[in-house]
């Protein structure tokens, strides 16, 4: 190393070595948070919170298959057993009703200050003897067995009030066995919720580890476990992401590593090649760490695949550069002359192309275009500033003059190709015109990790256990829980008009579990004192079938219910009501919200009619209540992105060309550097709309990145055209530089994470093209 | 000449099923029954219910109207005292009374499930179905039959003790249920006309 060197390599040490510490306490996450918009609305907000903690998210849908039904169903027991034990899990169902005989207990010992029923004139004279004579008729129906035992201590019948409210939000799949059974009775399945919600990933792993080590502990063999639900997908999403990230960026080093080697024919070449790609790699997570605060699995994926742009940087200097011929001959520095300049204007442009994305609202987004920016230049600076004094004097590269010789004059030879490369052109713009309508998918869905066969079975399961797929939400805002309480009440009164209407085909409501104090306090202001009691309820019965000797019960627990102080949530704690509760009405900055799931009625759209939603909210009188949509929500959110990620991309296709101009001055060099490019991107979206396959914001993204790495190709053949004649050297690095972009990204193209993917399928097809099309289109000598 | 021949052969033919209903008339068995009762594929009738409740100083009486289509389809219309409608279908039961819907698993209600099982299966002449939830005994001829069902799970036990279902050939006329706590329905079942089968 010479002595001025020391400057610069001491500060790139430094550099490291910063961006090391940095890395090491980066928070790394394969959550949703990278789909979630950083500036949310209300309504976003709402989506957001529902989807990382809401009662949904908390959903583990189980199945046990294998085995026969008396199998299942003793594993699906032990297993419910053992998590109702664990305190990760707020609830488990599978089907006995032995879980539920507390929530029972204090239901009855509560019916009359939880039965909506309960007014004053329900209990004058004439008001009992209709209840008690609608119990007698309960007791003649048909589930009169069940209801009988209850008459000399509830004649009025309250407790089969708080039933039927309670089980007009109760699921019912099929039983057998004693246990809940899908509905082709195949296998035992199962409900659990989560203390953590659905995008805490490190707590859903240690509840689906627990369900796993729950269910082998007392299972036969034979018998096989599934889970699905947000927090499954999420633990699930992270570990392949994990592992195709590990595994994919092994084997591209692998190969850019091997075909460096062949071609340097030198391990300290390849060695100090290798020293801008790992600064480069660590210096974008470093900043995404930095400016984020967590670094995204999707970022680490594409990470790798950046790797073979930025091996690029060195490639030229190494390649273009001559041996040396003498120990006081400085090659290098004649090649930052020479071609730093040209390579300074790719970068830029690069950076001019992404540095959009940084304004996106779609934080996966920009943490791309972040590590995209930060990464290519860190590469080309290290290249630039640091490698020239690494590279000890007597390093012999092979010559590629030769090579590039032979290229040279295939390259003269395909430019006969211009015309039918125009023709190409046409073509792949008329494929893409007539496409237009189906070119983008607008679903958030198509971004999901998840495999459709695992997204399939949630459905099938979803089905099965009648889970809730919240889609349909009132919201109700207030200051305490108290009031967020009495709207809850006020908004169901008209939510119930809805239901009898069948525009809903019912509702949930956090008052159904634990009604107002007011509400309470005006039941309990129903109930006549003992004496009064006894006198209305013997003139009630004296035309009745029914004994009066019989009913001390009765009028005891009403006693008993006057003096009692109203239910509060503390006395829930630790039962499904007090579970109930708490998914229902939440903190949110400071706020209570209550929130009013309404399930769509029977119909083949499962859509429910907003107008009516919207007149009856309006009709409570109250104000800060919502109608949400979540699904509208998110793809609304979603729809956004997309648009604002077009615009974005446009705008950085935008600065490209300006930049370019800036640099050029002539109009014509400007597009006849971008020319290749565009008919290159143009081929490569004509490929994926002839395989039926729709765009996603990612593809998008590799657009832009086949911009970023082709125009550094584009803008060595211009500078070829401008000197008469691309140097050998130059055109064999640049086909070199090739070949590790498409090992870098063309693995990529093999993940099944749908967001690597696209990239990856979009970049490796795109740089080849991208480098073919600027031979073709090279300006003859 | 063919005419005289005709008639003989048709009174002897005659004889001759008499004689075999009347051989068969004195050892009905569980068999024989069901088989008879599997023959008809729809049958409609009314019913008045009474239920003798310790709880209750007079028997509570309902009547309404029944409905079964072979094999699983079973509808009990109650008219009084109050409407309410059950409609068993498969393993889903649904109940509607006072503009209120709720659709159950059979499965998931063991006791009510010992009851209404008890009449669809007897209806429906499914010896399999009777002996999956009882022990099964037949007193009786073709003429006056009594069916005996004693609930074979513990739980159900616990509050159905047995049911007696009384008829007469292929008819079910009487269904009577007796609780474990000593209360019994009565239903009494009328198809309004004696010998309707379905041809």
């Amino acid at each position: 190393m010479r002595r001025r060197g020391i400057a610069p390599v001491g500060s790139w040490l430094a550099f490291v070595l910063v961006c090391v510490w940095l890395v090491m306490r980066a928070d790394f996450s394969a959550d949703l948070s990278a789909f979630l918009p950083r500036n949310p609305s209300p309504e976003q907000q709402l989506l957001v919170d529902q989807l990382k903690s809401g009662i949904a998210s908390r959903l583990v849908l189980i199945a046990i298959d294998g085995g026969d039904a008396g199998a299942r169903a003793q594993a699906s027991m032990a297993l419910a057993g053992s998590l109702r034990h664990d305190p990760r899990f707020l609830h488990v169902a599978n089907g006995e009703v032995n879980g539920l005989e507390r929530e029972r207990q204090i239901l009855f010992d509560n019916r009359y200050l939880l039965s909506p029923a309960v007014r004053p004139e329900r209990f004058t004279v004439a008001g009992l003897r209709d209840a008690v004579q609608e119990s007698i008729d309960q007791i003649a129906s048909s589930t009169g067995l069940l209801t009988k035992s209850w008459l000399t201590r509830d004649p009025t019948g309250e407790f089969i009030q708080v039933l039927d409210q309670a089980g007009a939000v109760e699921s019912q799949p099929r039983m057998a066995d004693g246990v809940w059974v899908s509905r082709d009775g195949g296998s035992a399945v199962l409900l659990a919720r989560t203390r953590a919600g659905g995008a805490a990933t490190d707590e859903q792993e240690h509840a689906v580890a627990a369900i796993r080590a729950a269910f082998q502990a007392h299972a036969p063999s034979g018998l096989r476990l599934s889970m699905t639900g947000p927090g499954p997908f999420s633990v699930a999403a992270r570990a392949t992401i994990k592992n195709e990230v590990s595994k994919l960026s092994g084997v591209s080093s692998l190969i850019i590593a091997g075909v460096l080697l062949i071609v340097y024919r030198s391990a300290l070449a390849l060695t100090i090649g290798l020293l801008p790609v790992v600064t480069s790699a660590l210096a974008g997570v470093a900043a995404v760490s930095l400016c984020f605060g967590t670094v995204h699995g999707i970022t680490l994926g594409f990470g790798t695949a950046l790797v073979g742009e930025a091996v690029d940087y060195p490639i030229y200097l190494l390649l273009q550069s001559e041996n040396a011929r003498d120990p006081s001959d400085r090659p290098h520095a004649r090649w930052i002359t020479a071609a730093w300049p040209t390579i300074r204007i790719g970068v830029l442009t690069s950076m001019f192309g992404f540095a959009p994305l940084l304004y996106s609202d779609f934080p996966g987004l920009a943490q791309l275009g972040l590590y995209s920016i930060v990464g290519l230049f860190t590469a080309a600076a290290v290249t630039r500033f640091v490698l020239p004094h690494l590279i000890p004097t007597g390093l012999r590269l092979r010559d590629l003059a030769v090579f590039g010789s032979r290229l040279l004059r295939l390259q003269r030879a395909a430019s006969h190709l211009r015309w039918p490369l125009v023709g190409g052109f046409v073509v792949a713009c008329v494929v893409i015109a007539t496409h237009r309508d189906r070119l983008w998918n607008r679903e958030l869905a198509a971004l999901s990790p998840v495999p459709a066969a695992e997204q399939a079975m949630d459905m099938r399961l979803r089905a099965d256990l009648g889970a809730p797929d919240v889609r349909y939400l009132v919201v109700a805002t207030a200051a305490t829980v108290e009031d967020a309480l009495a709207a809850s009440e006020r908004i169901g009164k008209q939510l119930q008009k809805l239901q009898d209407d069948g525009v809903i085909a019912r509702y949930m409501s956090p008052a159904m579990y634990l009604p107002s104090v007011a509400i309470q306090k005006q039941r309990i202001a129903s109930l006549p004192a003992a004496p009064e009691l006894r006198r209305r309820f013997l003139a009630a019965i004296t035309d009745l079938p029914v004994r009066a000797n019989r009913f001390d019960a009765f009028l005891t627990d009403v006693e008993a219910t006057r003096g009692r102080s109203p239910l509060r949530r503390a006395d829930l704690e630790g039962t499904a009501l007090a579970e109930g509760v708490d998914s229902l009405l939440v903190q949110i900055s400071g706020q209570w919200t209550a929130l009013l799931p309404l399930q769509a009625p029977d119909r083949p759209d499962h859509a429910i009619d907003a107008a009516r939603v919207r007149s009856a909210i309006a009709a409570t009188g109250l104000s800060g209540i919502h109608f949400v949509d979540l699904k509208h929500e998110a793809d609304t959110l979603y729809e956004g992105y997309l648009r604002a990620v077009i615009l974005l991309s446009l705008a950085g296709l935008g600065a490209i060309i300006g930049f370019l101009f800036l640099v050029t001055g002539s109009a014509l060099r400007v597009s006849r550097i971008l020319a290749p490019l565009c008919i290159a991107v143009a081929v490569v979206i004509a490929g994926f709309v002839l395989r039926g396959q729709e765009l996603t914001l990612l593809h998008l993204v590799g657009m832009l990145l086949i911009f970023a790495v082709g125009s550094n190709y584009a803008l060595f053949f211009d500078k070829g055209g401008m000197e008469g004649g691309l140097a050998p050297r130059t055109l064999a690095s640049l086909v070199v530089a090739a070949t590790t972009t498409v090992a870098g990204f063309g693995l990529l193209g093999f993940s099944t994470v749908p967001v690597l993917n696209a990239i990856g399928a979009t970049v490796a097809p795109g740089a080849v093209l991208a480098l073919l099309f600027s031979a073709i289109l090279a300006p003859r000598p | 000449m063919a005419q005289p021949l005709r008639t003989f052969l048709r009174a002897l033919a005659g004889i001759a099923l008499g004689l075999a209903l009347a051989a068969s008339a004195g050892s009905l068995d569980v068999a024989q029954l069901m088989s008879a009762l599997a023959k008809s594929q729809r049958s409609s009738a009314t019913f008045t219910e009474k239920k003798y409740l310790a709880v209750l100083d007079k028997p509570v009486e309902s009547s309404g109207e029944l409905l079964f289509v072979a094999p699983a389809h079973l509808e009990k219309r109650t008219l009084q005292p109050r409407r309410e409608t059950l409609l068993l279908d498969g393993d889903t039961l649904t109940l509607e009374r006072s503009q209120r819907k709720r659709t159950l698993r059979l499965s998931s209600y063991p006791e009510i499930a010992a009851i209404i099982e008890s009449i669809r299966a007897t209806l429906a002449g499914d010896a399999d179905a009777l002996r999956r939830h009882y022990r099964v005994s037949l007193v009786g001829t073709s003429e006056s039959w009594s069916l005996l069902l004693t609930p074979l799970d513990r739980k159900v036990v616990a509050v159905v003790s047995r049911i007696r279902i009384e008829g007469r050939e292929d008819l079910v006329q009487t269904v009577e249920i007796l609780q474990a706590d000593g209360d019994r329905s009565v239903m009494r079942i009328d198809t309004g006309a004696p010998t309707a089968q379905t041809p």
